[in-house]
C-alpha cells in the first residue's frame, strides 16, 4: 500500500510501533501485550505507552523478569487461541529464553502434526550504538534464522515498522519483530490507518546499475549514505532493504544481482557466519553466471560489542566502511575482460 | 481405609480405575513393542505413576488443559486420549496424533486440552501457565494443570513459571510427580530438601503432599486445588509421592543399576491399581468379576490400538515439508 493514498504524518519509529499496537488492540480483543515494564510505564523505550490506560492491566501485562516464562506465556496463550505480543526488552535476552523460542514456539506446530497454531509476536530491540556494551547491543538474527518455524522481521523505517508490525501480529506463526535501538527516534511519513506490509518482501529503496547493496534495519540507512557518497564517484548503487530476514526474499535480491552483476551484503551483526554468508551462498547458486566479482560482505568484526564510544564506533559498520567494501567489489576487474 | 474410598462417589471410583487401567495396559503394550524394536526413538513409560494422572484428570473438565512432560503418555490417556491415535504416533505412523512428526515425546491433543508432552525438562510449565493466563484473560473458569517431575523443579523455567502464575494469580494447578529419580539420579543427590512441596511456600502458593499411589487421595487433593483455581484464588501445588517401575528411558534395556530390586518390589507392593480394586471390593463397590471385565474391555481397546498402529502406513516422504508454518 502506498503511503500517498492516505493521510500521513511524520512519526518516529517508536511512535509508529506504538500507534500500530494501539490500533491492533482496538481492532482485535484477542491481542494483548506482556513483558518487563510494558504495562505501567509503557516500556523502557516507550513502545507500549498508553496501552494499559487504554485497555487495562490484563491487556498490557507487567511480568516478572522471567524471559522463559514470558515466552511461555505467549506460547500457552497462543495455542489456546489468543494473539499475544510478548516483549523481550533487549534482543540479547532472547538467549535467556532460547528454549522457549527455538525448542517450543518454533516447533510445536510441526511436532503436533500441524494441529497447533501459534499467532504470537515477540518484540525486541537489537543493535549497538548506545554504549550498552556486550550484553545489550547484539544483533542475533542469524541464530534465530537457523530455526525452522520462526519468522524474523528487521524493519528500517517508521512506515515499514507500522506495516510490518501489523503483518507480524496478524500472522499465525511465531514472529520475532526486531527494532533497532538507534532508530527509535528517527522520523518519517506514516499513514494514519492500519496497513500491512507482507512479510518476506524486500524493498528496492534505490535503483542503480553498478552494484547491488543488500541491507536491513539500521544498516539500510548507513548503506544509503554510502551510496550517496559513491554516486559522487560515479558508482551507481542499487540498495535493497530486506525488511524481513526470515523468510528471505531471495528473488528480489537475485533479480537485482542479475542486473548489476555485483553484490555486497551489509549487516550490523558479526560478519562471520552471519546472514551475509547465507545470502552470498544463495546468490552464487542462483546467479553464478551473472557475477563479475565475488559477493562482498560488510559486517561487524568477530568481537563482543565493546562499551567505549571510540571502540563501538570502530565496531559498527559505518558509511565509510560500507563504501570501502562496495569499492572493492566494484573495482575488481571482470574476469577475462 | 474403606471410609476414604467411600467419600468419593461410585462413578468417580470407576472412572479412576478405568483411567489407570487404560494407562497401564497401553504402556505395557507400548513397552513390548519398543523392546521388539518396532518403535523408533525414545520411550519414557508412565507405569507406576498412574494414580497421579488419573486422580488429577478425573478432577478436570474436558476443556481444562494439561501441560505435560517427557513422560507424557499417561497424561494424554488420562485426559481421554484415543489409544489408537497414540499408539500410531509412538510408532511413527501417518495416522498418529501428530502424523508421525512428534512421537512419544511430543504427543498431544489440543482438542482435549492436552498441550503436548515435552522433550525438555521443565519447559511444559511456562506453556501451561500461558494457557492459564488465557483462561483468566477470557474470564472463563477453565483451569490448566502443569504436570512435572521432582527433577523439573531444579530447572529455571519451572521457577519462572511458578512465580509468574502466583504473581499474576492465574488459575493453574502445579502437579508434581515425585518419583524419586531425575533420569537415573536419586532425588536426594540433586536437592537438599525431602519434600518438593516446600518450594511452593517460596511462591506464596498453598501446597499439599499426597500419596501418589492412591488415586482417591490424588483426586481429592486435585479437586480442592482445581476448585481454588476456578474460584479465582490462584495457583496451588500438589506433590504426589509416586514411583516409576521402568527405567527413565525404555523398559530395562540399558540394564543400569541405580536402585535396588527390593526398593522396586516395595513400590510395586503399593501398586495403585490393585490398591483401588481392593478398596472397592472391600466396600462392596466392585466385585473381582467386575474388575476383570474392565481389564478385558481395556485389553481389547489396547489390542485394537496396536492392530491399528501396526497396520497403518508411515508418512510419505514428500510430506516432509508440511506443517512447518501456518499458511493463512
Amino acid at each position: 500500500m502506498s503511503a500517498t493514498d492516505t493521510q500521513t504524518r511524520e512519526l518516529t519509529c517508536g511512535g509508529a510501533f506504538n500507534e500500530a499496537l494501539h490500533q491492533l488492540m482496538a481492532e482485535d480483543p484477542d491481542i494483548f501485550v506482556a513483558g518487563e515494564d510494558v504495562g505501567g510505564v509503557g516500556g523502557v523505550f516507550g513502545g507500549f505507552a498508553g496501552l494499559q490506560d487504554a485497555h487495562g492491566a490484563m491487556r498490557a501485562v507487567d511480568t516478572p523478569i522471567s524471559e522463559q516464562a514470558i515466552i511461555g506465556l505467549g506460547i500457552g496463550a497462543a495455542v489456546t487461541g489468543l494473539r499475544p505480543v510478548v516483549d523481550l526488552m533487549f534482543m540479547d535476552f532472547a538467549l535467556v529464553s532460547m528454549d522457549q523460542i527455538a525448542n517450543q514456539a518454533a516447533k510445536l506446530k510441526y511436532m503436533f502434526g500441524g494441529k497447533a497454531k501459534l499467532p504470537m509476536t515477540i518484540t525486541t530491540a537489537g543493535g549497538a550504538g548506545l554504549s550498552a556494551a556486550a550484553q545489550h547491543s547484539q544483533s542475533l538474527e542469524a541464530m534465530l534464522c537457523h530455526v525452522p518455524g520462526l519468522k524474523v522481521v528487521m524493519p528500517s523505517t517508521p512506515h515499514d515498522i507500522k506495516g510490518l508490525l501489523v503483518a507480524s501480529v496478524r500472522d499465525d506463526n511465531p514472529t520475532i519483530f526486531v527494532q533497532n535501538k538507534r532508530l527509535f527516534g528517527m522520523s518519517g511519513p506514516v499513514p494514519e490507518e492500519l496497513y500491512e506490509i507482507p512479510l518476506g518482501q524486500a524493498n528496492v529503496v534505490r535503483e542503480g546499475a553498478d552494484v547491488t547493496v543488500v541491507a536491513y534495519s539500521r544498516m539500510l540507512h548507513e548503506s544509503m549514505a554510502a551510496a550517496e557518497r559513491l554516486a559522487g564517484e560515479g558508482i551507481d548503487c542499487e540498495v535493497i532493504d530486506l525488511r524481513t530476514v526470515l523468510p528471505l526474499d531471495t528473488e528480489t535480491v537475485a533479480a537485482s544481482a542479475r542486473k548489476t552483476n555485483r553484490v555486497v551484503i551489509v549487516h550490523e551483526a558479526v560478519r562471520f557466519a552471519g546472514l551475509g554468508a547465507e545470502i552470498a551462498a544463495e546468490i552464487q547458486e542462483s546467479c553464478f553466471d551473472y557475477l563479475d566479482a565475488p559477493v562482498g560482505r560488510v559486517g561487524a568484526p568477530f568481537t563482543p560489542v565493546p562499551f567505549s564510544p571510540s571502540l563501538e564506533a570502530e565496531y559498527v559498520p559505518s558509511p565509510k566502511r560500507i563504501a570501502e567494501g562496495i569499492r572493492a567489489t566494484v573495482g575488481r576487474p571482470v574476469p577475462g575482460a | 481405609m474403606n471410609a476414604n474410598a467411600l467419600n468419593v462417589d461410585l462413578d468417580t471410583l470407576r472412572d479412576l480405575h478405568l483411567r489407570m487401567l487404560r494407562i497401564r495396559l497401553f504402556e505395557e503394550a507400548a513397552g513390548k513393542i519398543f523392546e521388539q524394536g518396532k518403535m523408533p526413538g525414545f520411550i519414557h513409560l508412565y507405569v507406576g505413576q498412574e494414580a497421579v494422572a488419573a486422580g488429577v484428570c478425573a478432577a478436570l473438565r474436558v476443556d481444562d488443559q494439561v501441560g505435560s512432560t517427557h513422560r507424557g503418555h499417561g497424561h494424554l490417556v488420562a485426559k481421554g486420549g484415543d489409544l489408537s491415535l497414540m499408539m500410531a504416533e509412538l510408532m511413527g505412523k501417518a495416522t498418529g496424533y501428530c502424523k508421525g512428526r512428534g512421537g512419544s515425546m511430543h504427543i498431544s491433543d489440543l482438542d482435549l486440552g492436552m498441550l503436548g508432552a515435552n522433550g525438555i525438562v521443565g519447559a511444559g510449565a511456562p506453556i501451561a501457565v500461558g494457557a492459564g493466563f488465557a483462561n483468566k484473560y477470557r474470564g472463563n473458569d477453565t483451569v490448566s494443570v502443569a504436570f512435572f517431575g521432582d527433577g523439573s523443579t531444579n530447572i529455571g523455567a519451572f521457577h519462572e513459571a511458578a512465580n509468574m502464575a502466583a504473581a499474576l494469580k492465574l488459575p493453574v494447578v502445579f502437579a508434581c510427580e515425585n518419583n524419586e529419580y531425575g533420569e537415573y539420579t536419586r532425588r536426594d543427590a540433586t536437592m537438599a530438601i525431602t519434600d518438593v512441596v516446600e518450594r511452593a511456600a517460596a511462591y506464596g502458593m498453598p501446597g499439599v503432599i499426597v500419596d501418589g499411589m492412591d488415586a482417591v487421595a490424588v483426586y481429592e487433593a486435585a479437586t480442592e486445588a482445581v476448585a481454588r483455581a476456578r474460584a479465582g484464588d490462584g495457583p496451588s501445588f500438589i506433590e504426589a509421592k509416586t514411583y516409576r517401575y521402568y527405567n527413565h528411558h525404555g523398559v530395562q534395556v540399558l540394564g543400569m543399576k541405580y536402585r535396588s530390586d527390593e526398593e522396586l518390589e516395595e513400590a510395586k507392593g503399593r501398586d495403585p491399581i490393585p490398591l483401588l480394586e481392593k478398596r472397592m471390593a472391600d466396600a462392596g463397590l466392585m466385585s473381582p468379576e467386575e474388575a476383570q471385565a474392565v481389564h478385558d474391555q481395556v485389553a481389547a481397546e489396547v489390542a485394537a490400538a496396536v492392530e491399528f498402529a501396526e497396520s497403518s502406513p508411515f508418512p510419505e516422504p514428500d510430506t516432509l515439508f508440511d506443517d512447518v508454518y501456518t499458511v493463512s
